[in-house]
């Protein structure tokens, strides 16, 4: 395992050699960072199958357009951590603080704490399972993807979704315009037990509900102009 | 009794409920939407066309028309980015999407651009091969909706720009009904085929300039910093917009005014939301200059800009460069007349069709419609704008000479005056014969 310490390092260094790692294919893929301190930008922008563990906790963006590799964080993830994820994992030992996995595309995050507001807003495929409870409007605007949540939702969860797929164990406090609950199909309880198993979430598909879009603002209409 | 008519007053329209606003209540009464459509502010606000350049006299000296070189070439970038952007002219090819586009309207303007050495934006739905291979210089929008944002595309572009605000809609986000939204554009915006499909008007991740500097922070560290910058922000408060972006790390401030052209938006919204391009200008210029970094943070300006004169006018003000959307779309054949039949088909007329966003175009430009598309030769338009640009940087450049400049960017304030008041507070000109314009410091003589 290499070690970077950010005590006596600095963020462009970090980078620069993790995504060389990330790209180059050479033997080094087990890395380790230092004091993070909260710093932010730690380990974007990485194409390729490394392993990172960041021993503390981070600021914004942490493992921001991640592709195929997998970081782990040890402490809590500050906004936006794996924004815009293309695969790979990431897990945050921790809380994460707003927009966790926005826009993601693809891969796996793994929040083991609670997630704040707007998690997995205009997320586009990725699949987020939080082991705690996640804020107001989380999955707001989801395109694509899955977000599994083992606690509580807060409030207008799922607000003006398209085809991401929603699944709560415990209470929601309310539900966003157009998300309605679903009805929980053999497939859906397959997709769920593969993803709890893959995050190392200790809970039965049989305890979640199912939530998703109710496709009536999929095109304008006048009459449910309230609902806009 | 006498049959002498008796003296009546006219039927008066009135000014108040023109004929075109009582149509527009009939039709909103009628289908209880609001009115969409593409395009910029079609209103009169005081513009370009208020200013004269003064040219040279006695006190300045021009330069020689075909003899003496009046260079036009700008860098952009050279704030932070290893591989500022390096234009042979000061006119580049706004965004606009791939989707409100078609995939050889897109190449057209690729083609263009690269012919004439400038660059081109992709826009809201990410980056398409088409205009990826044809332009040497591409700038990829980083958007609210994030529909096709990729890592691979960020680090394949040739500067970044995030999109605040566009001058059509500050405060805005997209629209794009479902009549274009082919196969193609569902998958590169991972969204279900025909659907109405509403694109944020904030970003999903961050919130104000101190995210917006930690947002920079992560695009530079992605792309190793080698990437321009850029932050386009809607004209609505220049002076303290310009001055945030340079503070959230910025390294080129793009302007869009309200006559700034949109795929689709709401009529409401594009005519009475934001400031007239003139307007802009001056206090963005302002901001760069309190801040010490005019001319190091590039200023970008874009929003009805149609002729070199509107180009050296905007320069003349402090701009590094224009950005041009409608005028490249109408080089290429948007609302060409040979289509007037068509036009006609679809109740308007050549000029004033703006329903880009119905996908009927029948200049084949803002379409999804295979067989529509197929009547814009990417080629032939490629070529079309490419002179274009260089019929419009001529221009630019024999004002310049005539104004004594051997480079577009020596033109200065001092070389303009205004026809109306309107301009002259606006641009912080003088009144043509005049000395003074409303809220010069220290008023007159
Ligand atoms: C058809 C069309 C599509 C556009 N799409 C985008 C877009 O995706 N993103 C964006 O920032 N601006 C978009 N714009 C605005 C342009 O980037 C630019 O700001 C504007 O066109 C400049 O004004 P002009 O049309 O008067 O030249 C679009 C404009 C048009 C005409």
């Amino acid at each position: 395992m290499q070690t970077i310490d950010l005590a006596d390092s600095d963020l462009r260094t970090l980078n620069a050699t993790l995504q060389a790692a990330a790209t180059g294919g050479g033997n080094q893929t087990a890395w380790e960072v230092l004091n993070p301190r909260g710093a932010h930008a730690l380990a974007v922008g990485l194409d390729g199958p490394i392993e990172v563990t960041v021993r503390g906790s981070t600021g914004y963006y942490c493992a921001g357009m991640n592709k195929e590799a997998t970081v782990h964080v040890t402490g809590s993830a500050g906004p936006g951590v794996a924004e815009n994820m293309m695969s790979g994992t990431v897990v945050i030992e921790g809380d994460a603080s707003q927009y966790a996995g926005a826009t993601g595309r693809g891969g796996l995050l793994v929040i083991k704490g609670n997630a704040s507001s707007r998690c997995g807003i205009s997320m586009k495929g990725i699949d987020i399972v939080v082991h705690g409870n996640v804020g107001h409007m989380s999955a707001f605007m989801a395109q694509a993807g899955t977000l599994v949540v083992l606690g509580d939702a807060g409030e207008a969860l799922g607000d003006s979704l398209y085809e991401a797929r929603l699944f709560v164990r415990g209470s929601v406090k309310s539900l966003g315009t157009d998300c309605v609950e679903k009805e929980m199909r053999p497939e859906h309880l397959a997709l769920l037990a593969d993803l709890l198993e893959r995050a190392g979430a200790p809970a039965a598909p049989e305890e979640f509900r199912r939530y998703g879009s109710a496709r009536k603002l999929y095109t304008f209409d006048i009459d449910n102009v309230q609902e806009y | 009794m006498s049959d002498t008519p008796r003296a009546r007053t006219l039927p008066i329209q009135s000014a108040t409920f023109t004929n075109e606003i009582n149509a527009e209540i009939r039709r909103a009464a009628e289908t209880g939407i609001y009115d969409i459509r593409g395009g910029g502010a079609k209103r009169r606000v005081p513009h370009f066309d208020d200013l004269l350049f003064l040219g040279a006299s006695i006190s300045r000296y021009p330069l020689e028309g075909y003899r003496e070189t009046c260079a036009t070439n700008v860098t952009l970038g050279t704030r932070f980015a290893k591989k500022p952007i390096e234009l042979d002219i000061p006119i580049t090819i706004a965004g606009m999407s791939f989707g409100a586009l078609s995939g050889p309207a897109k190449e057209a303007l690729g083609r263009g651009a690269t012919m004439a050495g400038t660059s081109t934006t992709t826009g809201d739905g990410g980056m398409t091969e088409e205009e990826r291979g044809h332009s040497k210089l591409l700038v990829y929008q980083y958007l609210p909706s994030r529909y096709g944002m990729n890592p691979d595309d960020l680090r394949r572009a040739d500067a970044i720009e995030i999109v605040v605000g566009q001058g059509a809609k500050p405060g805005g986000g997209g629209m794009l009904l479902g009549q274009k939204i082919s196969d193609r554009v569902a998958e590169m915006r991972t969204l279900p085929k025909g659907i109405d499909q509403r694109s944020a008007c904030r970003h999903p991740d961050w919130t104000g300039p101190d995210d917006l500097e930690i947002k920079i922070l992560e695009l530079r560290e992605i792309t190793g910093w080698e990437k321009p910058i850029y932050v386009k922000i809607g004209g609505t408060r220049p002076y303290f917009d310009t001055a945030l972006s340079v503070k959230s790390g910025a390294d080129v401030v793009v302007i869009d005014g309200m006559q700034g052209g949109t795929a689709a938006t709401q009529d409401v919204f594009i005519e009475h939301v934001g400031l007239p391009t003139l307007a802009c200008i001056r206090p963005a210029v302002q901001a760069l200059q309190d801040l010490g970094m005019h001319r190091k943070v590039q200023l970008v300006v874009s929003g009805g800009i149609r002729t070199g004169a509107d180009v050296a006018k905007a320069l003349a003000l402090g701009a590094d460069a224009v950005s041009i959307g409608t005028a490249a779309l109408v080089a290429i054949g948007d609302n060409d007349p040979k289509w007037e039949a068509e036009y006609q088909k679809l109740g308007t007329t050549a000029g004033a069709y703006d329903d880009w966003h119905e996908g009927l175009d029948p200049a084949g430009i803002t379409t999804q419609d295979p067989v529509l598309a197929a009547r814009l030769d990417p080629v032939e338009a490629g070529r079309k704008l490419r002179n274009y640009l260089k019929v419009m940087t001529l221009e630019a450049q024999t004002i310049a000479r005539a104004c004594g400049h051997n480079h577009l960017h020596n033109l200065e304030p001092e070389d303009l005056c205004a026809l109306t008041m309107e301009a002259a507070a606006m641009a912080r000109v003088p009144l043509a014969g005049t000395d003074w314009w409303p809220g010069k410091p220290g008023g007159g003589l």
